[in-house]
């Protein structure tokens, strides 16, 4: 008997290799700044880092600020485990991006860009750099004044956290700062700046070119549009595909599974393992009124068969944290620690089995107080696996 | 003027002294010399006006700015869930067999270092390493002493 | 203004002030680490979070700004369990030996500790798997990581307040830790030992360097003969440390329970306070015939005091080719040093091989300072222990003394007289003001044209201030400086000294002579004084300073009849080959970086 395999709708609007990005360009620079800030915002396009933060509004917020210098900042410090989908963005169409960046500087009024690129993908460079030039041939012609540069990271998850790429951009260690004031009113060099992830800035290509409406007929309620998704693990067809948000967990793994899949971590270290048996119960998106629970992501959606340890993947998420947090707040920094001693102490048995409990506590304080989104969500993982998985934690 | 201190020197000729370009000057360094060693960061210290501690923290915090000495060639292996999953281990235990040095280590010749480090982007072609800014994918143990051959008898 | 309420009460406060702000104008206490007036918000401890109603992460009251309609609560189940959570894992990182340390009933971490009762430890001892570094190599700064919760007090206080940037934060993750330049020792580094690191260091983290044990080890021994002299701000200061408000006088009893603690002999800096202003107004005005009467291009002016060893060290890494323009005499201290193992000595009949010499300082740089090699020109080490402020109510303590109940006693001669203008040294712009109260007198006939001989533009907290007296009616002797404007510099906390230093470089600013002190409001705010310390506080220790030198009844030094003793037995006059020997000294260019 053989199962016809459900294949989920494979969009192709960001790697459409479409090198019409001048004639788009010329037509947003014609428009007001008030159309184009309008259609971002109708697209319902939300940040593809993982954050969600509604980009028209991003935009709207920035170019209200009345002050003379501004920035256009492309997050290119792709870290999150289980996450490759910028850097394929950046080899295939780094067009598109840069005239997300284009339009964007012209409506806040920014004359200079940057793409933050992490340290990693170095060997990007040349090929941005080729594009860089001919890119800005284009904006001479279109007599735009807006000139981006890279700016390389040197190997640092946490600077991919927005007030710390701004801290890491000023010649500081990346530490995250405190929020309020946000990037839209103090970003780098305590200016004006919008922040976008590479995604959400090749996303504004897309809905530049083909308008809002065509972007909100992809997706559900508050999550309209494509996403790009990374998929790794254990799965046949590992690699990066463009799909609808609002599909559940368990369409995914019927198309992406190996047929014995125990577990999918969606959002990277940073975001929630769905067991099997939540599967039906849980869709992929942004925050909203969806049936179940919804989840933000940046994407990364890593498969574990049953052969895997769920014990092993969150010592490993844990070791991740320790080392990347950049170490300045007292709950992610000890927290961090504490949780990976302490699954380890239980392991061991060093630990009572309910000391688990304990340290679901410590979570839910880190949750509520660490500075920054990378101590608050180690909560994620560890509470999902801890929460679902328990008994790999003590055996 | 010596090697280093014109290294500097041009360095921050080409980025400028303002704090801003730090980064680039200490990628630079690490660009010639694979690691900043005390005398470096002294000398950009001095030529930006920046408090030598100052320096040292910033370095300190970016895992690619190694403050401790380096091979020509170091090479990090991504230890990161998947690569984890896809075997990192037996890649590792390949290279330390093949150089004859553990991870963390430097080979006497002060060609390679071998060091892990976190997720490099390329999970769906695991295992993977960078060797400098140089990325090698969907590595076997066998694979991965070719490559390192390959580097080792380089000119 | 801006309305918000906080635990239900309303409270109105300007735009841009903090939850915490707010909260302090309805005296409702938030627990702080990282937080200090005298620094810029770090936000990292998470001591001080709280609930915003409508928000459903707790919001750190130090770094929040107030928004109107704001509800707040900050002591919610939620908070506490929070808060509680966050002081645990402090003390799992924490080298918990309380009794062995020497910030024990006295540490912020453990006052919070106590407050919230942690009594159970359910987490784990990070402590014995961390590789602290413990550096106890300066003679006058200790640095114990494994006491340290990353509050970065110490680091913002180096690079905001005094611009050496010793330390700074270093490493991620696990492993992130303030620390020098590759983690050399703070004695290899361009620290300059002024010590405003540990009086912001909340814990036992940075503490100076102990010399009590062997100070009760040279009283005890009935060979030495031991002499302590106390600095001018010390007077003002111990009162603190022994249940006294700040800015209480408590020298008579100082002076009883340094004679109650053994010492042989109770003497006074300011006895030589008052000699450096001897030599160093004679050195100044040298210096001025020498630009104004014979045209000399190597004459150094600004000529600047020397008597701050925090100073000194500062100008030694960062601005050495302006040494020849630091005065060459010794600070006080170190004059004393040298004169206690000749002059003393001879007067007492004691041989200076067995004077063990002690001071007691608002300072952890004159530890460093008495360490220096060249301190030897008494033929035997001139200083041989410096104990802070605090070490001495330390042996206070130890000797079961109730200061409070103690009688007024005065200093034992023949060096512990000292004037109003010996005494003003402790508070910025007293070096100059004491300076001023001779020099003017000694070209003019005349006291200087203050009320009381109170010169006010030269007093208070300000960062950089200028002061210019015309001269005006000279006698004879000096008529080369008949109407000349002399123009004066004074700045405390080494950020300002560094503002000035770059006005001078860039010839912005031109001034005759600048009194530059180390630590912020001067060596009443030193760095062996009590802690806490804000700016309060040191308003409270300046009052009490000025009072000090109003009540006394010589408040020139020329007039100090000790003064006029020494010159006349001893050194014969101001730069003699004696005092050159004895009182003047050479400086060392070092690191830059």
């Amino acid at each position: 008997m053989t199962t016809t395999k459900k294949q989920l709708h494979r969009i192709d609007l960001i790697f459409k290799n479409e090198q019409d990005c001048k004639e788009i360009l010329r037509n947003a620079l014609a428009r007001s700044n008030q159309e184009v800030i309008n259609e971002m915002v109708n697209s319902g396009l939300k940040g593809r880092g993982g954050a969600g933060f509604p980009t028209g509004l991003k935009w709207k917020l920035t170019a209200e600020q009345k002050v003379d210098e501004k920035f256009v900042i492309c997050n290119a410090d792709e870290g999150e485990p289980g996450t490759f989908k910028d850097r394929e963005i950046l080899t295939r169409v780094p067009h598109k991006v840069l005239s997300g960046m284009a339009v964007c500087a012209k409506i806040i009024g920014a004359r200079k860009g940057y793409i933050y690129l992490r340290g990693e993908y170095k060997f990007l460079v040349p090929n941005l750099k080729k594009e860089l030039r001919r890119f800005h041939d284009i904006l001479d012609e279109l007599g735009l004044d807006f000139r981006v540069e890279i700016f390389m990271g040197s190997g640092a998850y946490i600077c991919g956290e927005e007030s710390a790429l701004f801290e890491s951009m000023e010649g500081k260690r990346g530490e995250p700062r405190n929020k309020p004031p946000f990037p839209t009113e103090i970003g780098y060099m305590d200016k004006p700046t919008v922040i976008n992830n590479v995604e959400t800035l090749a996303h504004s290509y897309t809905i530049l070119k083909y308008g809002a409406k065509k972007f909100r007929e992809l997706g559900v309620k508050d999550s309209r549009g494509s996403k790009v998704f990374s998929v790794s693990g254990d799965t046949p067809i590992p690699g990066i595909y463009e799909l609808e948000l609002g599909m559940s967990v368990q369409d995914f793994v019927d198309d992406f599974g190996d047929g014995d899949t125990k577990a999918v971590q969606v959002g990277g270290a940073s975001g929630f393992l769905v067991p099997r048996k939540r599967f039906g119960k849980t869709s992929i998106g942004y925050q909203g009124k969806l049936t179940g629970i919804s989840l933000p992501t940046g994407g990364s959606m890593m498969i574990f068969n049953s052969s895997r340890s769920m014990y092993n993947v969150l010592n490993n998420y844990l070791d991740f944290f320790e080392e990347e947090s950049c170490g300045q707040c007292t709950p992610c920094r000890v927290g961090c620690q504490q949780l990976l001693k302490g699954i380890k102490a239980v392991k061991r048995g060093e630990k009572p089995a309910s000391y688990l409990d304990q340290l679901l506590k410590l979570t839910d304080t880190m949750k509520l107080t660490a500075k920054c989104g990378l101590g608050q969500s180690v909560a994620n993982s560890f509470s999902s696996i801890v929460e679902n998985f328990r008994e790999e934690m003590i055996y | 003027m010596d090697f280093q201190e014109k290294l500097v020197h041009d360095l921050v000729a080409k980025h400028g002294t303002d704090r801003e370009n730090l980064l680039p000057i200490l990628q630079g360094v690490i660009d010639q010399e694979r690691y900043l060693s005390e005398e470096a960061i002294l000398k950009i210290a001095k030529e930006m006006s920046i408090p030598a501690a100052d320096v040292y923290g910033t370095a300190t915090f970016y895992s690619f700015l190694d403050t401790d000495p380096r091979g020509k060639y170091v090479i990090r292996v991504c230890k990161t869930i998947t690569c984890a999953m896809k075997g990192k281990n037996q890649i590792i235990q390949a290279i330390e067999n093949f150089l004859k040095i553990k991870v963390g280590e430097t080979t006497i010749d002060k060609k390679f270092t071998i060091l892990q480090t976190n997720c490099l982007g390329w999970c769906h072609k695991a295992p993977a390493m960078l060797v400098n800014d140089d990325v090698y994918t969907e590595l076997t143990p066998e694979s991965v002493v070719d490559i390192l051959r390959e580097y080792r008898e380089e000119n | 203004m801006v309305n918000l309420t906080i635990n239900g009460i309303a409270v109105s406060v300007e735009e841009g002030q903090t939850i915490l702000e707010a909260a302090e104008k309805l005296h409702i206490k938030i627990p702080t680490l990282c937080y200090h007036k005298d620094l810029c918000v770090a936000g990292n401890c998470r001591v001080c979070v709280v609930e915003q109603v409508g928000n459903n992460k707790l919001v750190a009251s130090c770094a929040m700004p107030v928004s109107e309609g704001m509800e707040i609560n900050t002591n919610t189940l939620k908070v506490r369990n929070c808060r509680k959570h966050i002081i645990e894992l402090l003390l799992t990182e924490h080298n918990e030996e309380c009794t062995k340390c020497y910030r024990n009933g006295h540490c912020e971490l453990q006052e919070l500790a106590a407050e919230y009762q942690i009594t159970n430890q359910d987490f784990i001892d990070l402590v014995p798997d961390k590789n602290y570094t413990v550096d106890r190599i300066s003679p006058a700064i200790e640095k114990d990581d494994s006491k340290c919760i990353r509050c970065q007090r110490c680091v913002r206080t180096c690079a905001e307040i005094q611009s050496v940037g010793a330390i700074a934060v270093a490493h991620k993750g696990s492993e992130m830790k303030i620390s020098t330049v590759f983690d050399r020792a703070l004695d290899e580094v361009v620290c300059t030992n002024c010590g405003q690191c540990i009086v912001h260091c909340p814990t036992g983290a940075l503490t100076e360097k102990s010399y009590v044990e062997k100070v009760w080890d040279a009283i005890a021994d009935p060979e030495t003969h031991v002499v302590v002299q106390t600095a001018p701000a010390v007077r003002i200061g111990l009162g603190e440390e022994l249940g006294f408000e700040p800015g209480t006088r408590v020298t008579g009893k100082m002076v009883s329970a340094l004679r109650r603690l053994g010492f042989d002999s109770v003497l006074d800096t300011d006895f030589t306070a008052d000699l450096t202003i001897m030599e160093e107004g004679t050195e100044l005005l040298t210096r001025l015939k020498r630009a104004l009467v014979e045209d000399d291009p190597d004459v150094a002016l600004p000529m600047a005091t020397s008597c701050s060893p925090g100073w000194v060290k500062y100008i030694e890494h960062k601005y050495p080719e302006y040494l020849p323009n630091l005065s060459t005499c010794k600070s006080p201290q170190q004059m004393f040093g040298a004169l206690a193992k000749t002059y003393y000595a001879k007067n007492v009949k004691v041989d200076p091989q067995n004077i063990i010499s002690v001071s007691i300082m608002p300072c952890t740089a004159k530890k460093y300072e008495a360490n220096r090699p060249e301190m030897k020109d008494s033929g035997y080490k001139d200083v041989d222990f410096v104990l802070t402020t605090r070490e001495l109510a330390v042996m206070i303590r130890q000797a079961g003394i109730e200061f409070e109940k103690l009688n007024d006693e005065s200093f034992d001669s023949i060096m512990g007289t000292g004037s109003g203008a010996a005494v003003i040294f402790g508070a910025t712009g007293g070096v100059m003001e004491a300076a001023l109260r001779t020099a003017y007198e000694i070209v003019t006939g005349r006291e200087v044209p203050f009320e009381n001989l109170e010169i006010l533009p030269v007093r208070g907290l300000e960062g950089v201030k200028e002061a210019s007296i015309k001269i005006e009616g000279t006698v004879d002797d000096w008529k080369f400086l008949e109407g000349v404007e002399l123009k004066c510099a004074i700045t405390n906390g080494l950020e300002n000294a560094h503002q000035l230093m770059d006005n001078i470089k860039k010839g912005e600013s031109f001034y005759h002579f600048i009194e530059i002190m180390a630590c912020p409001g001067g060596c009443l705010g030193g760095g062996g004084q009590p802690y806490p310390v804000d700016d309060e506080v040191r308003m409270k220790r300046m009052q009490a300073i000025y009072n000090e030198d109003s009540d006394l009844p010589i408040r020139k030094s020329h007039e100090n009849p000790e003064i006029v003793q020494i010159y006349k037995e001893f050194l014969e006059e101001p730069l003699s080959h004696k005092s050159h020997k004895l009182l003047h000294t050479t400086y060392v260019k070092r690191e830059q970086y």
